[in-house]
């Protein structure tokens, strides 16, 4: 009987995560982040400082877009400041090359 | 019991172009990151497991938001609105101690040995029987799962924009499907992250609204304690054995039955969890994942909980035959009632963020264990790495369609979040109590693995659907007999692993290196990488930290 043997998975994922691109290639959420809530929080600041009685009166009494558009928007630059002062590490040189940028595309 | 669904016009909200327009720059963003994701997806390890590259910040954001679904935004409110306080014990018992643990103890045999599921550990620690099992079980829950989800968000798209079932199902299932599909876990992750901020800013203004509405915390208290009781706003409050209180369970099985054996299934062993943790980039940030998730996981209670406490005040016959409202309504009421466009145009691309959250974590777990696990080893064995990546695409695609039909044997059960702790006491728990014997005991035999998955799984449902729904014992409550289901499943479960290892071959030690406690595998040597040894990157200190500090948020909840 042919049981898997821990040496064989081990051998299988150390042998892919070498050539994995995943390290060299994927994007910085931060940058994602950052700007849709930054967005967000522009849209909603303004849409609270038009606010009308009535959405006030809703929200008994607080103008809960303003400050969530606040929140909003302080939570996006922190991540783009963060993403400014400590930007992703460059991968290692030979992690990729673009020669081989054949991927199957389904 | 009425469904659900009748309260379509009930709860229809005043959406606007501004709601809209939040909601479909979110779906943009969503799709956006898939595509950006689809360049990384090289090999199969990249498309499964994000090649094991993520920082631990990510992968314990993606760890909490995979387990911020349905389950916890609509499951927990109604948990509250009918249970009360107890609430608590889901997040402070029942899920920090496990989560430590998880990163803590469990984390080095997982990372180290370079598995890239749950069911493969089982592979290597026990044999092929208890892995097949284990796969076809698992797949078979995260699909159920998953359609959990999509069902809660077509009940809420449906009663909030009023458009119908069928739509809501169709369209979140092709958002789901076209991000896994295109950008793999990366993507799933990465959108998992991005949800977790989007859910809190969806509940942080409900929660302030509702507490403002009914008069502060002590006026939700004090309104609490007279309709309810005082047992109501406390944890422990009426949980003596013997008596009787709105959850109906006791403490033993409170402590035992959520706090040990279904809470440690769920968080150790589910692998739409534990997949997570496994695409970090080193060791020390797979152990650091729970552990970064259980700091938020602590106080998102408060999140939940208010809004529904909330509810029962002010809708005092929620869930009843009086009130058209059920417990599953208590957060679409209060968006109802209290946020003006713009803040409802965010909660409800958080509320369509969550249940996508939950049914991606689902659906990306499904598609790796069916393709590794299942399709790899069983059926189409030694093809070429591409293959494997275009299967697990299209097994995505044909797990997002079942699931879609497994959405609607969600609707038969009022408060959603009973019937996934019914699912995880059949599923999570007897994989649990395979695991954390054959991690712990060495003499556990081969066979011991399959024959103890087996009995588990079969003495929960047998408890579910003989004991408990044909009236043998009488257990007051759908939560309290999930209880009861999953301590039986440990119990028939651990019991028949350690019969038929008295009476089998033990597995050879050699083949248990860096498998059970006290072995060390050679991945697990790996130095620390530069910065980790900071001292808040410490696991020992995150770890310690997070019991402590959900042990003391209990102190205001007993007395």
């Amino acid at each position: 009987m042919s049981e898997y043997s821990e040496h064989e998975v081990q051998r299988e994922v150390t042998e892919l995560e070498t050539r994995s691109a995943t390290a060299a290639r994927l994007f910085d959420i931060r940058r994602v982040i950052g700007g849709l809530f930054a967005l967000y929080g522009v849209i909603m600041t303004i849409a609270g400082l038009m606010a009308s009685d009535a959405a006030i009166d809703k929200a008994v009494g607080v103008n809960i877009n303003l400050w969530t558009g606040l929140g909003m928007l302080l939570l996006g630059l922190f991540f783009l400041v963060w993403l400014k002062l400590r930007p992703t590490t460059p991968p290692t040189a030979d992690a990729d090359t673009p020669a081989d940028d054949e991927k199957p595309t389904r | 019991m009425q469904t659900p669904t009748y309260l379509a016009s009930a709860l229809r909200l005043p959406t606007n172009g501004l709601d809209y327009a939040i909601l479909g720059i979110y779906f943009a963003v969503v799709l956006g990151i898939g595509f950006a994701a689809r360049r990384s997806v090289k090999t199969s390890l990249d498309f499964f497991l994000s090649g094991r590259s993520l920082p631990a910040w990510i992968t314990g954001l993606a760890f909490i938001s995979a387990n911020l679904a349905a389950t916890e935004i609509l499951g927990m409110a109604a948990n509250s609105a009918q249970y009360g306080a107890y609430t608590v014990h889901w997040y402070w018992i029942g899920a920090i101690p496990a989560m430590v643990f998880l990163g803590l103890v469990m984390m080095p045999f997982y990372y180290g040995s370079k598995v890239r599921s749950v069911p493969e550990f089982l592979l290597l620690r026990f044999d092929k029987s208890a892995h097949l099992l284990s796969s076809i079980l698992f797949a078979f829950a995260a699909i159920l799962v998953a359609g959990v989800n999509l069902y809660a968000l077509a009940l809420v798209v449906e009663a909030l924009l009023g458009w119908p079932q069928w739509v809501a199902i169709v369209v979140a299932g092709f958002f789901v499907l076209a991000y896994i599909t295109i950008g793999g876990l990366s993507s799933a992750i990465y959108n998992e992250v991005l949800q977790f901020f989007v859910i809190l800013a969806a509940l942080i203004p409900i929660t302030v609204l509702s507490l403002k509405k009914v008069g502060g915390w002590d006026g939700l208290t004090d309104s609490l304690a007279k309709s309810h009781g005082d047992d109501f706003v406390t944890a422990w409050g009426g949980t003596g054995i013997g008596s009787a209180n709105p959850l109906g369970a006791n403490w033993l099985t409170i402590v035992l039955g959520l706090g040990f054996v279904l809470s440690f299934g769920y968080w150790t062993t589910n692998f739409a969890e534990v997949q997570r943790a496994l695409s970090a980039k080193n060791l020390s940030a797979a152990k650091r994942t729970p552990l970064i998730a259980a700091f938020p996981k602590i106080f998102i209670v408060f999140l939940v909980m208010i809004p529904g406490l909330a509810a029962a005040v002010l809708v005092p016959k929620i869930g009843t035959s009086a009130s058209d409202l059920q417990y599953n309504d208590a957060i679409p009421y209060l968006m109802q009632e209290l946020l003006p466009n713009g803040v409802l145009g965010i909660a409800v691309t958080g509320l369509l963020a969550a249940f996508m959250a939950g049914m991606a974590a689902n659906i990306s777990s499904f598609n790796t264990v069916f393709t590794t696990d299942i399709w790899a080893k069983y059926v189409a064995k030694d093809r070429e790495d591409s293959y494997y990546v275009r299967f697990g695409r299209l097994i995505t695609a044909i797990g997002v369609l079942a699931s879609m039909g497994t959405a609607f044997l969600a609707s038969s059960f009022s408060n959603i979040m009973s019937y996934l702790q019914t699912l995880f006491s059949f599923f999570n728990v007897p994989m649990f109590v395979v695991f954390i014997i054959g991690m712990f005991w060495k003499r556990a035999s081969m066979k011991s693995g399959f024959w103890g998955l087996l009995a588990g799984t079969t003495a929960a449902m047998v408890n579910y659907f003989v004991i408990y729904k044909q009236g043998i014992i009488d257990i007051p409550t759908d939560q309290g007999a999930n209880f009861v289901s999953a301590i039986a499943g440990f119990v028939a479960g651990a019991v028949v692993m350690v019969a038929v290892s008295l009476f089998t071959e033990p597995k050879p030690v050699a083949e248990l290196q860096g498998l059970v406690y006290g072995t060390r595998s050679p991945g697990m040597a790996e130095p620390p990488s530069a910065g980790d040894d900071a001292w808040y990157r410490k696991p020992a200190l995150l770890g310690w930290g997070a019991v402590v500090l959900a042990a003391a948020c209990y102190i205001p909840f007993s007395f």
